[in-house]
């Protein structure tokens, strides 16, 4: 249980550590907030030759809300994303889906941009950044670009990271003000990898549905958004049977049998939850709008 | 994967208890391991190294983290504080105080993770329900007590605090 030898790079500057990733390529592994990856380390899942370790980079730190967005810097801790009052103002869904990664000894070191780039489908970020059409900032020597979701995740663990760029930061779009947001996932106990989790965000406008959108945990291949609008346009959100999306949520999961569920098991979990949170969610839209009318 | 690195030794200094610690140690060297065999403070104690047991618990800047998932050389830049930092036999912490009294520990493995676990919690919450002191405590696994007496060590820490403070007036014996 100890990870095999590799050699410590600690840039102080994005420049320097990406010039050491071009240099090292697929030998090399960034290295912040380690939640993940040191266990991986640790059990010698894998060992990469170079770690760089990007905790002495400067700039990398910034939690900043714009008019549009949530932006987070690649070492800010899930912790800090889940207490900052500015943040849960602008985005009250990071601060709800923040609180079930693994416990809060691990959220006060491992980072959200980590998270994200570790791409395991139990992860929440990936959700949640999937399901507000988010945006990862990547650095490499090559230059700057970014990656919007949908083209980040790839597959299982896997991304459109090249090994010698660095995710700098990601964006969180914020929802319109007709928007309400909801979160739950089931695990066996809190803190655990979730058997299914599922994210939501519905829009109402006049008093009916505009818009219905979900993002999974544990039950897709790779984050990424479900449009069940048509199965509830124009209704009232307090009419509503949700389980008028239940075949569009069928086909899109792609669960997994593992000793915690079966896949069966996952899919029926993962369609109730939706219930839920689609529920949830318009309520909280229609909640906003009766604060922001009154 | 890729060939096998040589082993490279580095110059690594972490500040625990308030003391600069020195070691030549690898890259690889795990907080937890460095704590323990480099720096002989054996209170903190390795359970699963992969950051579920909660046992190898510290304070890094006064934020509770798991040192078996830091390496040393990434601690150089942070104060480290580990259970033989929060109290002595002869003036336990709060915390440790409690745990004696309420009968929190058996075997006593898992305890340094939950002392300074709760020591971290109690600062920012002194008040918490049963409830929410097991919340905070669900991080750490305990194999003997069946955690009643660890949550009841948890209440009991934070009316030991209260207790010291309107007493003894603000700040007094705090912990890192």
């Amino acid at each position: 249980m100890k990870p095999a030898p590799f050699v410590h790079h600690a840039p102080r500057t994005v420049e320097e550590a990406v010039e050491v990733l071009a240099r090292v390529g697929h030998d090399g592994k960034v290295l912040a907030g380690g939640q993940s990856l040191i266990p991986i380390l640790n059990m010698r899942l894998a060992s990469p030759a170079h770690l760089v370790d990007v905790n002495a980079v400067s700039g990398l730190d910034d939690l900043t809300v714009t008019a549009d967005a949530v932006r987070v810097g690649a070492l800010v801790r899930h912790a800090r994303l889940e207490h900052d009052q500015v943040v849960y103002g602008a985005s009250p869904l990071l601060r709800r889906v923040v609180r079930h990664v693994a416990h809060p000894v691990i959220r006060n070191r491992g980072t959200t941009v980590g998270s994200i780039v570790h791409a395991d489908p139990a992860g929440e970020m990936p959700a949640v950044l999937a399901l507000t059409g988010g945006v990862v900032e990547v650095a490499s020597a090559r230059g700057a670009r970014e990656i919007p979701c949908h083209d980040f995740f790839l597959g299982p663990m896997e991304t459109a990271l090249e090994p010698d760029e660095l995710a700098v930061g990601v964006r969180f779009p914020l929802f319109g003000a007709t928007t309400g947001t909801a979160f739950a996932e089931r695990a066996r106990r809190h803190g655990d990898y979730a058997l299914a989790g599922v994210a939501a965000a519905v829009a109402v406008e006049d008093g009916v549905v505009s818009s219905a959108r979900l993002s999974f945990v544990s039950v897709t291949d790779v984050p990424g958004i479900l449009d069940v609008t048509e199965a509830c346009r124009g209704q009232a959100p307090g009419e509503i049977d949700w389980s008028a999306c239940d075949d569009l949520v069928r086909e899109h999961l792609a669960p997994e049998d593992d000793i915690h569920a079966t896949a069966e098991y996952r899919a029926m979990l993962a369609t109730q939850l939706a219930h839920l949170v689609l529920a949830e969610a318009a309520t909280d839209a229609v909640a906003a709008q009766g604060d922001s009318a009154a | 994967m890729s060939e096998p690195v040589p082993e490279v030794l580095l110059d690594v200094t972490v500040t625990v208890n308030d003391v600069p610690r020195h070691a030549r140690v690898p890259a690889r060297r795990l907080l937890s391991d460095f704590l323990r065999h480099d720096v002989g403070l054996t209170g903190t104690h390795v359970g699963c190294e992969h950051g579920v047991c909660g046992a190898c618990t510290v304070l890094v800047d006064g934020a509770p983290v798991r040192s078996c998932l830091m390496f040393a050389v990434t601690a150089q830049a942070h104060r480290v504080a580990t259970v033989e930092g929060l109290g002595t036999v002869e003036a336990m912490g709060p915390v440790q105080q409690a745990f004696t009294e309420c009968h929190g520990l058996q075997c006593g493995f898992c305890t340094p993770g939950f002392v300074t676990t709760v020591t971290a919690y109690l600062e920012d919450h002194p008040d918490p329900t049963a409830d929410e002191a097991r919340e905070a405590i669900s991080g750490n696994l305990c194999r003997c007590t069946g955690y009643q007496n660890i949550v009841k060590s948890v209440l009991r820490a934070a009316e030991i605090k209260a207790e010291a403070s309107a007493s003894e007036g603000p700040a007094a014996g705090s912990t890192a």
